[in-house]
C-alpha cells in the first residue's frame, strides 16, 4: 500500500499538471474567440469575390483560362494543413491518417512510370510526419499559425500557382479540418486548382450585374486574369483560418477533458489518502490502548 | 451636399474598412488613376498598388493604402475589393521600413531561387504604404 506521502505527492503533481490544462484550456478558448471573428469577418469580402467571378466568367472561355481548364492529371500535388503544435486531441494525428490514406489512393489512381503525389505541408506536425515517411514534400511552412496573416496565403499560393503553370503538378488538392463546432472538425478534401467550375457558378439568382453593361477597365479578360489568383489566395486563408479555429476548438476540448480528468483523479487520491490516514490513526490508537492494557495487567 | 452622395465600402477578407456615403472615389486603377463621382456609369476595373483617396459626407479627406484589387461602380454604389487597404494614419511605418528594407536586400542579392517578380511587388507595396503614411 502506497504510504501517504506518496499519495500527497502524487496529489500535488496532478493538481499541477491540472493547472497547465487549464491554463491552457483559456487561451485556446480565447484564441478561438478571435480566430471565429476572423472567419466571419471574411464573408463580405467572400460574397463581393463570388459575385465578381461568377459574374465574370461567362464572358470567358474557361478551357482557355489555364487556371481554370482541366488537363490530364500527371501529378497532384496534395497541401496539408495541421498545426503547430501538438496537445489538442485527435486533430493532427486524424488528419495525417486520412492524408496518409489519400495519398495511398492518389498513387493507385496515377498513370504509370509517373513519380507520385507531392506534398506541401502546412503545420510542423504535418511537416514532421512526412519527413519521417519520406515522402515527396514540394515545400512547407513552419510556424504560420502564431501570427496568421493574409500574406502567408497569399506566399503558399504564389507556390502552387507557379508549379502549376509550370506543369510540375497538375492538380492540387488540399486537406484539412474544417471548423465545425468548438467540439466537432471536419476534415475535408477540396481542390484548388484547376478551380473547380461550381466553385464559379455563384449564387442561383444571377443578381443585378449580368444585366448591367459594364465598362471594363482594362477589359473584362484582364479583370479575371487578375481576378483568379486572388481568388486562390482568399481560398487558401479561409482554409488556414478554418484549420486554425478548428485546432483551437480541439485543444479547447482536450484541455477540458484533460483538466476533468486530473480533478477524478485528485478526487479518487484524496479518498485513499484519507482512508490510509484513518487507518494509520486506528492502528496507532489500537497500540496505544493494547500497550496501555498490557501494563495494567502487568501492574 | 446630399445630392452628390453616393455609397462607398472599402473590402478586405480580414474586414469591412469603409462603410459610408462619400461624394468623391479616387483609385488607383491599372491603366490610370480615375475618379468616381455621383451617377458614374457602370464600371469594373482593376486597381493597381497604389493610394485610394475619399471625401466623405462632411467633405473631410481621407486615404488609403491599397496593394491593389478590384472596384465595382454600380447604380451609385461603389465597391471595392482588395487584399489590404490601410488609412493613412493607420499605417504601421515600422513594419513597412522592414519590408522595403528586405525586398531590397532580396533584390540586390539576386540569389539563385529568389523570386525576383514577387520581391519587387513587395518592395512597390512597402514604398507606397510609406508614401501614403507619410503625407498623412
Amino acid at each position: 500500500m502506497a504510504t501517504l506521502r506518496e499519495i500527497r505527492r502524487r496529489i500535488t503533481g496532478i493538481r499541477n499538471t491540472q493547472k497547465i490544462t487549464k491554463a491552457m484550456q483559456m487561451v485556446a478558448a480565447s484564441k478561438l474567440r478571435r480566430a471565429q471573428g476572423a472567419i466571419v469577418s471574411t464573408r463580405p469580402y467572400a460574397r463581393k469575390m463570388g459575385e465578381l467571378l461568377s459574374h465574370l466568367v461567362t464572358k470567358v472561355d474557361p478551357a482557355l483560362h489555364p487556371l481554370l481548364a482541366s488537363r490530364e492529371v500527371e501529378n497532384v500535388l496534395l497541401i496539408v494543413v495541421t498545426a503547430d503544435r501538438g496537445l489538442c486531441g485527435p486533430f493532427n494525428s486524424n488528419l495525417i491518417k486520412a492524408a496518409a490514406q489519400h495519398l495511398v489512393a492518389l498513387r493507385a489512381g496515377q498513370l504509370e512510370g509517373t513519380t507520385g503525389p507531392l506534398l506541401l505541408t502546412v503545420g510542423k506536425k504535418g511537416a514532421d510526419h512526412f519527413r519521417k515517411q519520406g515522402s515527396r514534400i514540394y515545400a512547407k511552412h513552419v510556424g504560420i499559425f502564431i501570427d496568421l496573416d493574409f500574406s502567408h496565403a497569399r506566399t503558399i499560393v504564389n507556390e502552387i500557382e507557379r508549379g502549376y503553370l509550370a506543369r510540375e503538378f497538375d492538380k492540387v488538392e488540399v486537406i484539412y479540418n474544417e471548423f465545425k463546432s468548438v467540439i466537432q472538425q471536419r476534415i475535408v478534401i477540396e481542390q484548388l486548382l484547376p478551380i473547380p467550375p461550381e466553385e464559379l457558378k455563384g449564387p442561383r439568382d444571377l443578381h443585378a450585374l449580368a444585366q448591367v453593361e459594364h465598362i471594363y477597365e482594362p477589359s473584362s479578360g484582364e479583370i479575371i486574369d487578375a481576378l483568379v489568383p486572388r481568388h486562390l489566395n482568399f481560398q487558401m486563408w479561409r482554409i488556414l483560418l478554418e484549420s486554425n479555429a478548428a485546432e483551437q476548438g480541439a485543444r479547447m476540448t482536450a484541455m477540458d477533458n484533460a483538466s476533468e480528468n486530473a480533478k477524478e483523479l485528485i478526487r479518487d487520491l484524496t479518498l485513499k489518502f484519507n482512508n490510509a490516514r484513518q487507518a494509520a490513526i486506528t492502528k496507532e490508537l489500537l497500540e496505544i490502548v493494547s500497550g496501555a492494557n498490557a501494563l495494567r495487567r502487568a501492574g | 451636399m446630399a445630392e452628390k452622395l453616393f455609397r462607398l465600402e472599402i473590402v478586405t477578407p480580414k474586414k469591412v474598412v469603409f462603410s459610408g456615403d462619400v461624394t468623391s472615389f479616387t483609385a488607383p486603377g491599372v491603366v490610370g488613376g480615375f475618379q468616381v463621382l455621383k451617377s458614374h456609369a457602370p464600371l469594373l476595373s482593376n486597381i493597381a498598388i497604389g493610394e485610394v483617396k475619399i471625401i466623405d459626407a462632411a467633405d473631410a479627406e481621407s486615404r488609403y493604402a491599397t496593394s491593389g484589387g478590384f472596384v465595382e461602380v454600380h447604380d451609385n454604389k461603389v465597391v471595392m475589393l482588395a487584399e489590404t487597404a490601410e488609412r493613412s494614419d493607420q499605417i504601421d511605418v515600422t513594419r513597412a521600413e522592414a519590408a522595403r528594407d528586405r525586398a531590397r536586400g532580396r533584390l540586390a542579392e539576386k540569389a539563385a531561387g529568389t523570386d525576383v517578380e514577387r520581391a519587387r511587388l513587395a518592395l512597390h507595396r512597402a514604398i507606397n504604404r510609406l508614401k501614403v503614411a507619410g503625407r498623412g
